[in-house]
């Protein structure tokens, strides 16, 4: 699993390269795990644009990761979501503590001002 | 109700077989020419059915998991099965946000997932026994 990462100052740009499911989720978890404690990052923002699958497994893991960010004030947003994986997070719920943002410069704006 | 067409998959409970199991089944949906929306669906629910019969029935324990679909008409008929503990509580177990695993950061919405994404579900379970969720979708393209 392909998981890159991006910097806008103190914001963690993460795109994800893959399905998120529960056999692929141990593995993102831990390695932006190790990014956030390696370089402390005050927010993040998930660009599912390679994403082109996921379940509820995944949304355990994107609230996981709020909390590690929201423990220390941090905020986090998602941009470029495929329909099926956006209605996964309307059910769930996710849009209350993940805003969603229709494009990057958006995302970036408005979670840098925070 | 005549049965135009039925499948039968069986794997061992590891989750690499998570990918292989929704994409078999969404490869045997796609005779009733599903739209690309009504084909997530059916992936994503087989994926959290599959998902719980490899952490919940089997636990870490290795074990058989059944998928049997079945065509009839314009509706698919999907039924995964697992050997495993089985749940003691089924009404508690569908609740939203309900999980037996906090500490596994599940977020409990699995079986919500599945009664909003199909027609119909259906979990018959037995401590000790096994648990069976039988899941019914109409393709209304079709």
């Amino acid at each position: 699993m392909k998981i890159d990462f991006e910097y806008m100052d103190r914001l963690l740009i993460t795109k994800i390269n893959g399905d998120i499911d529960h056999h692929s989720c141990e593995e993102i978890r831990a390695k932006i795990d190790k990014e956030i404690i390696l370089k402390n990052p005050k927010s993040i923002l998930w660009d599912m644009e390679h994403v082109g699958f996921m379940d509820s497994s995944g949304i355990g893991v994107l609230i996981g990761r709020y909390k590690l960010i929201a423990n220390y004030g941090g905020k986090a947003g998602m941009i470029n979501i495929k329909p099926q994986i956006m209605r996964l997070c309307e059910i769930c719920g996710l849009q209350k503590i993940i805003c969603i943002y229709p494009n990057k410069k958006q995302a970036i704006a408005s979670i840098k001002e925070c | 109700m005549k049965i135009d067409n039925e499948m039968k998959l069986e794997f061992v409970s590891k989750s690499q077989n998570e990918s292989f199991a929704r994409s078999v089944v969404a490869a045997f949906v796609a005779q009733l020419d599903p739209t690309i929306e009504e084909l997530a669906d059916v992936k994503t629910a087989v994926s959290e059915a599959v998902t719980n019969a490899i952490i919940h029935g089997y636990a870490d324990r290795a074990g058989t998991v059944v998928i049997v679909s079945r065509i009839i008409g314009i509706t698919v008929e999907i039924e995964v099965r697992d050997s495993g503990t089985g749940i003691p509580d089924i009404e508690l177990a569908r609740q939203p946000l309900y999980t037996s695993k906090p500490e596994l950061e599940r977020s409990g919405m699995g079986f919500t997932v599945m009664e909003t994404f199909m027609d119909k579900v259906e979990i018959e379970s037995h401590p000790g026994e096994g648990t069976i969720v039988h899941m019914t979708k109409t393709i209304k393209t079709a």
